[in-house]
């Protein structure tokens, strides 16, 4: 039984496999993944599923029964441990599974701070699986005091749910300003303003030096300007790095994690990749995106192409971040703007990033039409004209003809 | 529960019943009914789990909040009236008997 073999049972993994069936494919397939669980979202762990609003069964992506009656055999709490490429074959431990074709969609692995920095502290946790969540939630009591380290998305998100149940917030940012590898300045000022009305103590450009943990459980957070913030507990959300040990391990080439070209095969004609953990090419370099839409649409055109339709990935990214009620969601990639305009009315507010004269990005703010509009207008390569964005009065659909 | 009937685009129609507390996108989801996409997995932030609900059905149904409203407002080929996002709707036993059908495509 060789057939499909999908290593990596996430976001992207379980797309790929639903797509090749309902593309028709009926050959045997195989999804493996290192957790315990089946395919889950992983958006609601720093969200409604930490605030306790939502129950594990409901962040499965598809219910078990659906693999069995898809004829998809799921292996879950297996790690698969080395892939051999010449051979064409997998190894879990000391079992091996052959394949016709394979497709890596192994995520990625939370940064964590270094040993020497206090990393490993009991009390100091990252957000990535469930069972990370899992372990941390129980942390989450009012009047508790949580450091969170770094004020990415994550890290906001980490932070809101704990404003909201009542802890006593400080976020720790070392770039100037938070969300500076991600957005521009005007979406940091509206966070940073939102976080300090409901009272998050927010601290940019000021680097940690190193966490001390007294009695075990007593954190101290040193930053380097001499502060010290006494913490009950710290979430680290510094980033992420693409699992690319299995292809790195097995020779594949390695750029910004596993790289594929266009139509998301790798090096090696037989191994695919998608997800977190792939990087392909897109205007001039390898990139690689760590969202949902990332790994469903990239995963949906390998599933396609492992079937032979050689068709290449050209995405329009989008995100979204929930932070108390406010809903941030994000389409495109601001990265290379020269130019942010800002569009406000009432509670509704969008940034909308140029460069050198093209749209590339847009940030909503409670702004579910200006998202929209602004993912349709990148679909079809279109431009709005700033001078009519930035203008209230002039209605969004209006920007469509 | 509530016994749903969702009908695809071609009119092929699936009958099954959720429980109380699911949403009707999860229902679709969880029963493997293609035609509801449902990317952002309910946070209303993708509308790709649009339907058009049954015209009976309109009025019995929790009114759409500002923005399902305005999600909506951009799906692909969306009814004044009868457009709902199927995250953004809870079952329980008064929507027993509830239809809806798919959008020939979700973007
Ligand atoms: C807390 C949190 C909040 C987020 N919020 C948002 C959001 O609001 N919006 C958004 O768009 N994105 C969000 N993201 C990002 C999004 O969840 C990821 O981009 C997405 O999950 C990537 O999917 P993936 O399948 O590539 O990786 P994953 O979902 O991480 O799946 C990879 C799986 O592969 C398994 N694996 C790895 N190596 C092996 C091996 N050797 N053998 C077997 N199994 C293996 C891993 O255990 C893992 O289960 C969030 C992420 C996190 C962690
Ligand atoms: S599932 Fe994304 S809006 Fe309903």
């Amino acid at each position: 039984m060789a057939g499909i073999v999908v290593v990596g049972a996430g976001q992207a993994g379980a797309a790929l496999v639903a797509k090749l069936r309902a593309l028709g494919h009926d050959g045997p397939l195989t999804l493996i993944g290192a957790e315990p669980v089946p395919p889950y979202q992983r958006p609601p762990l720093s969200k409604a599923y930490l605030l306790g609003e939502m129950d594990m069964e409901r962040l499965f992506l598809r219910p078990e029964s659906y693999y069995t009656e898809q004829g998809i055999t799921l292996i879950t709490d297996a790690a698969v441990t080395a892939l051999d490429p010449a051979r064409r074959q997998i190894r879990m431990g000391d079992q091996t599974l052959d394949y016709e074709q394979l497709a890596l969609t192994t995520g990625a692995i939370p940064r964590r701070l270094p040993a020497a920095m206090g990393g490993d502290l009991a009390g100091v946790h990252t957000v990535r699986t469930l069972a990370d969540v899992d372990r941390m939630a129980p942390e989450f009591v009012a009047g508790r005091r949580m450091v969170v380290i770094g004020g990415g998305y994550i890290g906001l998100e980490a932070a809101a749910v704990g404003a909201k149940r009542g802890l006593a917030v400080t976020v720790i940012e070392a770039a100037p300003r938070i969300l500076q590898r991600v957005a521009a300045a005007e979406t940091s000022d509206y966070m940073r303003q939102l976080h300090a009305g409901q009272g998050v103590t927010l601290l940019e450009g000021t680097p940690l030096e190193r966490l001390e943990g007294r009695d075990g459980r007593d954190i101290a957070a040193h930053l380097a300007d001499g502060r010290v913030i006494a913490a009950d507990f710290v979430v680290c959300g510094i980033g992420i790095t693409p699992d690319d040990a299995l292809a790195q391990a097995a020779g594949l080439t390695i750029d910004n994690g596993i790289a594929t070209n266009a139509q998301g095969r790798t090096s090696d004609p037989h191994v695919w990749a998608a997800g977190d953990c792939a990087s392909f090419p897109w205007r001039g370099e390898q990139m690689r995106l760590e969202s949902v839409q990332n790994a469903i649409d990239q995963a949906e055109c390998v599933a396609a192409n492992m079937l032979g339709a050689d068709q290449p990935y050209d995405p329009v990214p989008w995100f979204w971040s929930d932070q108390y009620d406010m809903k941030l969601q994000i389409a495109g990639l601001g990265t290379g703007h020269d130019r942010v305009i800002v569009r406000e009315s009432g509670s509704a507010r969008s940034h909308w990033y140029f460069g050198g004269g093209t749209f590339l990005a847009v940030d909503a703010m409670n702004d579910p039409r200006a998202f929209m509009l602004g993912k349709r207008l990148l679909t079809q390569r279109r431009s709005p004209d700033p001078a009519r964005l930035a203008d209230p009065a002039v209605d969004l659909k209006d920007l469509l003809r | 529960m509530a016994r749903i009937t969702y009908v695809e685009f071609n009119g092929t129609e699936h009958v099954v019943d959720v429980a109380n507390g699911m949403t009707v996108m999860e229902g679709a989801r969880d029963n493997g009914i293609p035609g509801i996409e449902a990317d952002c997995g309910g946070a209303c932030a993708c509308s790709t789990c649009h339907v058009y609900v049954d015209s009976a059905w309109v009025e019995k149904l929790p009114a759409r909040d500002a923005m399902e409203e305005d999600m909506l407002d951009f799906a692909y080929e969306p009814d004044a009236e009868r457009s709902r996002l199927t995250c953004q709707i809870k079952v329980s036993d008064d929507l027993d008997g509830l239809k809806v059908f798919m959008p020939e495509k979700q973007i």
